[in-house]
């Protein structure tokens, strides 16, 4: 085999030939079945919805700028409305917030956007198992997240995204809009669930055995199985919550004799564990970014990827840790509040093994590599933050005030936003061939931590000191955190633009580079960049996706470079370049 | 350039084996991911009436009484039979799958249209018990109207015939489709298009098979009110007690006998008919649960039909091979789940004692 | 600074109007508040904030030591020309367990801790004081054992309260963050909060569970006075001198009395003199522990827990949509009142009466084995 054809086939440039340029027009995308054009479409789809809910957010912390629910700009934008109207627009829009951002965008963030263009490619396939259901998991997205905009359109919806009953009975809002809304969305999570399961299961590339695979797909598989076992107890309840509101089935309905109880452990039945479909596969990308970034094999491979698994299932275990308000019964508390502490512990496994890896390593201070740095950083608070309210009694004191409230954005934004951003910085060049400004990019992710620091972290003070969450006006005392608070949203608002626009201006204008800018190790990096529709023209190499000292730089091509295709006129350097 | 080349070479999608997608390797890959991909989504079907089990288990276990006092409400007879019917198409269903391992493309449409049929029956008895509790105004718990004064038919149709207008409503679209299934059968026959006029027909038979369990389920209703008349008489008749409205026994010819004494016969029927008044309000709960059971039992089976009738076409088409049958296998083992949810609904709704 | 300044453009009259509502002394947030917490109103309330305060410092220690380690290394093996990664393990199973066992040690202190605190301010002592809470969007009613209502809560310092949370429309949530006490309050059953005052003042009541349009204005106050004298003369009563028993003998009479005496004699139903507190024995077998919840499940639905002997199918008919379930409180305070004259007709004293009054009819008189019963609703 020619070693510079070899060379060239997997590692360099294809600009004429590749997934993007395969084929033109809006039906080619439409209805493609490549799982990277799918994999555009939900990012095109996810960040919308990120911009919507993100809009929202703005304004919700416009309004709470004073306590009194006196900001002009919303009277301006809703009209001269009296202090009930104005209670009213603040419900809605805290609610389409949460359900928006949990069920359009955080869940199907990273799985779907970023995991369906890099799982079948880091397993050397062609693509997903069922192309069609990916496409159709898509298409189920749309649909679900249009029903979420009907709602907003049809008397708003101001249930909270948690849709608790009997208020959710009662309101006059788009409730059933919305539920319906939800449970396409949550057909959408289960397809892209069981293509993932069965990709991963039955097309990993010859001799690729499950220890061998990057901990990307470890945690994607890990999130699969929550997707497709929790996903369809949310479906029934929230088709037993429209029977409710449509027929009056009475059994969460306590006019009728229903248990409003009971909706609350149905809904967290599947809700607790979609934390977790959150949060794992931002667990994975970090695992990749601090890996390859640092140059280094990832230190206790097999118990991250355990930790996975263990956090997948034990995440089923513990729903009632958000009722210990609920009267729940007192021993049923008791259980949940011990298992609940025992999923604190795989998760610090996993930051622990991340700070192993960076020891000896080479990092390289780039934009990816910046965000999974202040991933550890938030997720540390978010985890940290965790442990007061898995412990019963402090828990009692900050359950439902704004201490949940910044528990969870640590966790959703500080977790999750961040890795799904850093994600993308790094597959961005993978798979447009185009280099971003690598500073402006830090400029973005310093924005985003310190906007969002600013933003969640007075939030803990108001939470301990009692401030309770949901409230469109709130006592003076808390003023000054929510000002804070406020004002750190529109930085945080700033850095995500920031970002969005250095990504987008690199599709176009960004430095093009050939197949492996970063010097990683697993086999999408295999591939030219973009990569072609098929995803590899020659087989991909097995290769030890840790393994960096097989992985070399060329000159020549300006990438990296397996060791035995190194231009054989050259002397193999271990040193990575500094960009 | 191989780079080209490679591309182009893929471009083909069908060059290694008729039916393999093209990001297979072979017809063995296939085959497995789409089977582990069925039981997987098997699994998420039995979660997802596991919502509704755990909602039944909750309420009898805090309730059990409005459990008693309900079940008396639903007809053994009619549900067996439908056990029945459905456990015999799990059986055809199977015989198609086996047909469908030895390349008899024949015998794979046969069974599936059998299989079919069968489902369509369910529906019908289905539709039959639907409307007799909906026209004595059981419901779910917020629309509870239950009553032994019945309401007359309002329409002269449903009153000549003796039924529920109820009955003729559900039974609006499946007309419809009947006589545009036939009509599409004898369109494709005359454009010469075999396989599509026999696929026409297929389905034109299945929706028969809905008024046929219609038909059977409401003879069988008006025989039970013939006999519960008869037997109005004797202290205590077997809690079998959905019977036909009273309007059946007032303007049924067969029955008219009895409509003579039609305030008699009304005290004899709450004998054997729970009063109203010692009903818990909250028996409604208990068709509440009934109804989302049943209810989502019913649309698996429609959309079993919808799936079956693929298999049944594919079938005309002749693409099974010993090498190339797993959608068969994989609608097999839905049909089989779903005929699997009814084994537990029968004896959890219909059996309580 | 940046907030005070637009206080200053825009908000001054807003949070001076909010000020002045309160004398130095019942500042919302006087000289005993913390950095984290209000001030510490209530037994438990020294407890919470140790726990909150010691696992913020455990995590504070581990927060630095990871965030440390991390920027050091980000330092010293950062990216240079010429240098490369250095080889070391990639794997060390001592330390992986090492670092998984130790942190679960604490973990451990923290959930028994939290436990312990959590299970002794779950439960009141015999003999403290009742006051139904009724939630309703979106304001708060309190009725104490004498059947008087306020919209305000008043509490008398160092008496341990029990109150029974009810609520009329949706969910809510009665919190008060000086008392480190949160309960939902949940239609269709009672919830309890416990809870013993141990510094007069005034302090904030919210609802923080979301329940529509106005949640954010379903606040009141909790008035904690330093004895029953002064309660008496400082609270503003919606109702006064109307006892609840009183109320309950009468509608008890209208519905009840056809099948249930208050002699000890039995008839259609059994005799409700002395049920109160009592553990009754259902037909099969189990055994209930007569309270709010019993009383009312038994009200709306009567088959579900039929007492042995009247079984197997109650002959009672439902009450749902007869009686309210203020109508229900009013029963229930009457069978206290039989059970124990004196209760459910004033304020009760802090401490128990020694002895409850003889009722001869019903020869076993000892008071029902307290046992944590919990909530007998579905779900728990």
């Amino acid at each position: 085999m020619a070693t510079a054809e070899v060379r060239h086939e997997l590692f360099g440039h294809a600009e004429q030939k590749n997934y993007l340029t395969h084929s033109k027009g809006a039906l080619s995308w439409l209805l493609t079945l490549d799982h990277k054009r799918i994999g555009i479409m939900y990012l095109i789809g996810v960040s919308a919805a990120l911009i919507v809910a993100g809009i929202f957010a703005l304004m919700l912390r416009t309004h709470l700028f004073y306590g009194d629910s006196s900001f002009l700009a919303l009277k301006w934008l809703f009209g001269e409305a009296s202090q009930y109207n104005s209670n009213k627009v603040y419900n809605q829009m805290f609610t389409l917030h949460g359900a928006i951002m949990v069920f359009s965008f955080i869940i199907p963030s990273v799985p779907a956007a970023l995991g369906n263009m890099v799982l079948p490619m880091m397993l050397g396939a062609k693509d997903v198992a069922f192309p069609r259901m990916n496409l159709a998991s898509f298409y189920l997205w749309v649909f679900g997240t249009g029903f979420l905009i009907v709602a907003l359109m049809r008397g708003g919806l101001d249930t909270g995204w948690t849709f608790y009953t009997p208020y959710s009975i009662e309101t006059d809002t788009g409730v059933v809009y919305a539920t319906f809304g939800a449970f396409i969305l949550g057909f959408s999570s289960i397809f892209t669930g069981i293509n993932f399961l069965v990709t991963v299961n039955t097309m990993r590339a010859p001799g690729m055995g499950w220890f061998k695979m990057p901990l990307f797909l470890w945690a994607l598989y890990s999130t699969a199985i929550i997707q497709v076992l929790a996903t369809p107890v949310l479906g029934i309840t929230l088709l037993l919550l429209i029977a409710e509101r449509m027929l009056g089935i009475g059994i969460f309905d306590p006019r009728y004799g229903g248990d409003p109880v009971l909706f609350q452990h149905f809904f967290w039945f599947y809700s607790h564990p979609a934390v977790y479909i959150m949060i794992l596969p931002a667990m994975g990308v970090i695992s990749e970014l601090i890996s390859v970034h640092a140059q280094k094999r990832l230190f206790g491979y097999s118990f991250i990827a355990f930790s996975s698994v263990a956090i997948a299932l034990l995440g089923f275990l513990v729903w009632g840790h958000h009722m210990f308000t609920s009267g729940q019964s007192v021993v049923v508390t008791l259980i949940f509040s011990a298992i609940t502490f025992s999923v604190a512990i795989p998760s610090a496994v996993k930051v622990f093994n991340w700070l192993a890896t960076l020891y000896k390593g080479s990092i390289a201070l780039n934009t990816p590599m910046c965000y999974a740095l202040s991933f550890i950083f938030l997720f540390g608070i978010g985890g940290l933050t965790g442990l007061f309210l898995a412990t019963l009694s402090t828990d009692i004191h900050l359950h439902d005030t704004y201490f949940v409230v910044a528990h969870f954005h640590f966790v959703m934004v500080g977790g999750t936003l961040t890795a799904f951003l850093g994600g993308m910085f790094h597959w961005w060049p993978k798979f447009f061939g185009r280099m971003y400004n690598d500073f402006l990019g830090r400029v973005g992710c310093f924005l985003v931590f310190a906007g969002f620091n600013l933003t969640f972290f007075p939030q803990f003070v108001m939470g301990a000191r009692g401030m309770p969450r949901r409230y469109a006006s709130y006592d003076p005392e808390f003023q000054v955190f929510h000002q804070w608070s406020t004002v750190g949203a529109f930085v945080l608002g700033i850095g995500i633009v920031l970002s969005f626009v250095v990504l987008l201006h690199a599709v176009w204008f960004g430095r093009k580079v050939a197949g492996n800018p970063w010097g990683a190790a697993s086999l999408e990096w295999q591939s030219s960049s973009p990569p072609s529709f098929h995803n590899f023209d020659h087989k991909p190499i097995l290769h030890d996706p840790y393994d960096f000292d097989s992985i070399v730089y060329d000159k020549g091509l300006d990438t990296y470079v397996l060791r035995e295709f190194m231009d054989p006129n050259q002397v193999p350097e271990r040193v990575p370049v500094t960009h | 350039m191989a780079v080209a080349d490679t591309a182009h070479h893929h471009d083909h999608h069908h060059d290694h084996g008729e039916f393999i997608a093209h990001h297979f390797d072979n017809a063995e890959q296939q085959f497995d991911s789409g089977k582990l991909g069925i039981w997987i989504f098997l699994v998420t079907e039995v979660l997802f009436f596991s919502g509704l089990f755990v909602a039944y288990t909750l309420w009898r276990y805090h309730h059990p009484e409005i459990f008693q006092q309900a079940h008396v409400f639903l007809d053994k007879v009619l549900g067996g039979i439908n056990t029945v019917v459905l456990l015999f198409s799990s059986l055809t269903m199977a015989l198609a799958v086996r047909c469908s391992q030895m390349s008899n493309n024949r015998g794979t449409a046969f069974y599936t249209l059998i299989t079919m049929v069968c489902a369509a029956i369910f529906l019908g008895v289905k539709a039959i018990e639907y409307s007799h509790k909906w026209d004595q105004g059981i419901l779910v718990r917020s629309l509870w109207a239950y009553t032994t004064d019945h309401q007359e038919a309002q329409w002269t149709l449903s009153k000549q015939l003796g039924i529920s207008d109820w009955l003729v409503a559900l039974s609006i679209i499946p007309a419809i489709l009947l006589v545009a299934f036939i009509a599409l059968s004898i369109i494709a026959r005359l454009v010469a298009n075999p396989i599509l006029s026999k696929f026409f027909a297929g389905l034109a038979i299945t929706v028969g098979g809905y008024f046929l369990g219609a038909v059977g389920g409401h003879i069988y209703m008006l025989n039970y009110e013939a006999q519960s008349a008869a037997n109005s008489g004797h202290a205590q008749v077997a809690p079998l007690v959905l019977h036909a409205d009273d309007k059946v026994a007032t303007d049924h010819p067969t029955a008219a006998a009895h409509g003579v004494d039609h305030h008699h016969a009304g005290e004899h029927h709450d004998s054997h008919h729970p009063d109203p008044k010692s009903l818990d309000r909250d028996v409604g709960i208990f068709f509440s649960i009934y109804y989302c059971m049943t209810g989502l039992h019913a649309v698996h089976i429609l959309g079993g039909i919808g799936f079956l009738s693929w298999i049944f076409y594919r079938s005309l088409k002749g693409h099974w091979r010993s090498d190339y049958f797993g959608p068969v296998e994989y609608v097999g083992l839905y049909w089989h789940l779903v005929d699997l949810i009814w084994i537990y609904l029968f004896p959890m709704l219909y059996l309580i004692d | 600074m940046f907030p005070q300044i637009l206080n200053f453009l825009g908000q001054a009259d807003y949070v001076n109007k909010y000020v002045n509502q309160f004398s130095a002394e019942d500042g919302f947030r006087s000289k005993e508040t913390s950095y984290w917490f209000p001030e510490q109103a209530s037994s438990m309330a020294k407890n919470v904030d140790f726990l909150y305060m010691a696992i913020f410092w455990v995590s504070t220690v581990f927060f630095l030591v990871i965030v440390g380690v991390m920027c050091y290394f980000v330092i010293k093996y950062r990216r240079r020309p010429g240098i490369g990664p250095q080889p070391s393990s990639s794997h060390n199973t001592t330390i992986e367990i090492l670092w998984s066992v130790l942190p679960s040690i604490i973990l451990v202190w923290f959930f028994y801790q939290g436990a312990w605190d959590y299970l002794d301010s779950k439960f009141a002592p015999e003999g403290a004081e009742e006051i139904v809470v009724t939630g309703k969007k979106w304001d708060w009613t309190f009725t104490y054992p004498d059947g008087d209502q306020s919209s305000e809560l008043h509490l008398v310092l160092d008496r341990p309260t029990k109150l029974i949370l009810r609520s009329e429309d949706v969910l809510h949530s009665f919190f008060v963050p000086a008392f480190r006490q949160k309960m939902d309050v949940v239609p269709g059953r009672y919830t309890y909060y416990y809870v013993k005052p141990i510094k007069d003042g005034i302090f904030r009541v919210f609802c923080t569970e979301y329940c529509g349009d106005n949640h954010s204005g379903m606040k009141t106050w909790c008035h904690v006075h330093k004895s029953d004298a002064v309660r008496k003369e400082k609270t503003q009563w919606i109702i006064k001198d109307h006892k609840a028993w009183e109320n309950g003998e009468r509608l008890f009479k209208l519905n009840c009395a056809g099948c249930h005496n208050v002699n000890g004699v039995a008839a259609t139903g059994p005799a409700l003199n002395t049920i109160w507190g009592m553990e009754e024995t259902l037909i099969d077998g189990t055994k209930v522990k007569v309270d709010e919840n019993y009383i009312s499940e038994s009200i709306k639905y009567p088959n579900a827990k039929v007492v042995s002997g009247y079984g197997p199918v109650s002959k009672m008919q439902t009450f749902e949509g007869k009686l309210s379930n203020q109508d229900i409180d009013f029963v229930i305070a009457y069978l206290k009142h039989l059970k124990q004259p004196g209760s459910g007709d004033e304020l009760k004293a802090a401490a128990p009466s020694a002895e409850t009054p003889a009722a001869p009819a019903e020869p076993k008189q000892e008071p029902a084995a307290e046992q944590p019963a919990p909530s007998p609703g579905a779900g728990g």
